[in-house]
């Protein structure tokens, strides 16, 4: 019985997988890759670890596929589109990629091929408690650095998504806020300073601020709360709006 | 017999009970929301066939079974064709975490009143109601229409962003219960009290993203009437349209009845104690009236408010949703450390 189930997932996993790296259409890529996660949800479900299964299904399956097909079906893209040069390009760097992927493999499993036997992952340690003591009391540290990298991201691309506002529209300043070179409006004191510092920095400072004139719209602030009247950014920027 | 055979058996009859009330939820809840509409507007309603017009939800479902089943012709086929049973699936599989009574010991076998004693329960509810998005991003993106994609993009965007807020709540119900699943949830509340006393704010921001996840107007953008014709299920017509709505009120009483257990005590009633096959009936009925408050708020607030704009959906969502939801699972936390929950 668990092998036949282990069989015929493993197998909707190798299937689909190469129907993500075969279809030509990026939907049905991404649909396969959905199909892809949920068997190896199941093989997690086999191998006695159920928690990280429905991490699995709640995060990548649940949340980061749904913004590729989000992405996917903004952008309409229809077919995949060739590549200037053609095969021959594609087929030298994938040789290449494999090449030093199984390097790096071949490097991370070597000591492992000679050395003793570790102990093996036991249920306590796959289990929800088992996996919290390891994550908040054994590595702390990394988990919490982890988080901070997430963040980072997370800011990173709210300022490249960041509309840029009426007055750097106005002053000729980039959506980045990098400071408004060639332009030869006049620029006062106060937008000076917005279009210097970052955005995200400008706007927590109106978050916390409360009450700046509606002069500077545009680029929600990640605390939420405080800041009215602009519009929400990142995975909500509109243009979605008909 | 042996151990596995009752379990199997025992399973089959659980998930038997529990596909036929779900399954049945939905004729009830097409007239339940006819008949409110209708008394909210001052109107009868359909009355004519049944007592109180009730079999009238039998005539729908036969209408919907006899009409013809168009397929456009410049649909993508596949996918047009799985979207509908894609969105039911999640649907009815969400509920079997849910648990509906009391243990039973019976010929010496212990059985739970459980469909699956998942040891992730609530947790495996979220994870496998976020797959239901699939369907309907699948529908809009087949149908070669305008209205759908503009439907489903909406859909993606919405669900993703209101899951945060309902996850975030859900969490701070388990962070004092200390366990993922739905038994010891409602264990917890007999033994303490309803949730939705020290999380009132926790369980406003449950309802309000419920309403979202389940596509309810006032947040039913991803069909808005008014503005994309019917959404992401513009092209589907007859039965396969029907599954759709099917889908869509399976998914309101699987969460109704999450949003009761979590919150409301489950099958459980305070000073309420029966044991054995009784008080698994007990335990249903009262589950189910439970849910049935949830469902008639539903229809209630649908006739009630009208539809946001799709920003405001995003800064509602965003803005005060999400701060509030992480305040109540901060107050939540500092409140469970310091004993006091």
């Amino acid at each position: 019985m668990e092998m036949a189930v282990f069989g015929l997932f493993a197998l909707l996993a190798l299937g689909s997988s190469l129907v993500v790296v075969a279809h030509k259409s990026p939907i049905y890529s991404t649909l396969s890759l959905v199909l892809t996660l949920f068997s190896v949800a199941v093989l997690f479900v086999l191998l006695g670890a159920p928690f990280i299964a429905t991490l699995q299904l709640l995060i990548y399956a649940g949340a980061i596929l749904v913004l590729f097909l989000f992405v996917i079906m903004l952008l309409n893209v229809g077919r995949e589109e060739g590549i200037p040069g053609g095969h021959r390009v594609q087929l030298v760097t994938a040789i290449l990629g494999a090449l030093a992927f199984t390097g790096a493999l071949w490097l991370l499993l070597r000591p492992a091929l000679g050395a003793a036997p570790q102990a093996a992952l036991t249920e306590e340690l796959v289990s929800l408690s088992g996996l919290a003591q390891e994550l908040f009391a054994e590595y702390l540290l990394p988990f919490e650095i982890v988080g901070l990298l997430l963040l980072v991201a997370v800011i990173g691309a709210t300022v490249v998504a960041r509309r840029p506002t009426a007055d750097e529209l106005a002053g000729g300043a980039g959506a980045g806020g990098a400071g408004s070179t060639g332009s030869n409006r006049a620029v006062d004191e106060v937008e000076a300073a917005d279009a210097t510092t970052p955005s995200w920095a400008a706007d927590e400072d109106r978050a916390g601020g409360g009450a700046r004139p509606a002069s500077f719209p545009g680029g929600g602030s990640l605390a939420g709360g405080a800041a009215a009247g602009g519009e929400a950014a990142g995975i909500a920027t509109p243009g979605v709006r008909p | 017999m042996s151990a596995g055979t009752s379990d199997l058996i025992g399973t089959a009859i659980k998930l038997a009970v529990a596909l036929g009330i779900l399954l049945n939820v939905v004729p009830v809840m097409v007239w339940v929301e006819r008949r409110g509409s209708a008394l909210m507007q001052d109107r009868p309603g359909p009355n004519r066939l049944g007592p109180l017009g009730l079999f009238q939800a039998l005539a729908d479902a036969l209408k919907f079974m006899f009409k013809e089943d168009v397929t456009p012709s410049a649909v993508d086929r596949p996918l047009y064709l799985m979207a509908p049973v894609l969105g039911l699936l999640p649907a009815l599989t969400t509920f079997a975490v849910v648990p509906f009574g009391p243990d039973v010991t019976v010929r010496g076998h212990l059985y739970q009143m459980v469909v699956a004693p998942a040891q992730t329960g609530v947790l495996l509810f979220l994870a496998i109601a976020s797959l239901g998005v699939y369907s309907l991003v699948m529908a809009g993106y087949a149908s070669n229409n305008k209205y759908s994609l503009l439907g489903s993009i909406r859909a993606s965007s919405q669900l993703i962003s209101y899951e945060l807020a309902l996850t975030l709540s859900v969490v701070a119900v388990i962070i004092p219960v200390s366990s993922f699943q739905l038994r010891d949830v409602v264990d917890y509340q007999q033994h303490h009290v309803w949730n939705v006393l020290p999380q009132v704010l926790g369980f406003l921001v449950f309802l309000i993203a419920a309403f979202a996840e389940t596509n309810r107007l006032p947040f039913d953008l991803p069909e808005a009437e008014s503005e994309l014709v019917a959404g992401f299920h513009t092209e589907y017509s007859a039965m396969r349209f029907a599954t759709f709505f099917m889908s869509e009120y399976i998914s309101m009483t699987s969460l109704s009845a999450l949003g009761a257990t979590l919150y409301f005590g489950g099958w459980t009633l305070p000073g309420v104690h029966i044991s054995g096959l009784l008080g698994v009936a007990v335990g249903l009925a009262v589950l189910f009236g439970k849910v049935a408050c949830f469902l008639a708020f539903f229809v209630w607030v649908r006739w009630t408010f009208p539809r946001f704009r799709y920003d405001q959906l995003m800064r509602l969502g965003w803005k005060v949703l999400l701060p509030l939801a992480i305040l109540n699972l901060i107050v939540v936390a500092a409140l469970t450390l310091a004993g006091v929950l």
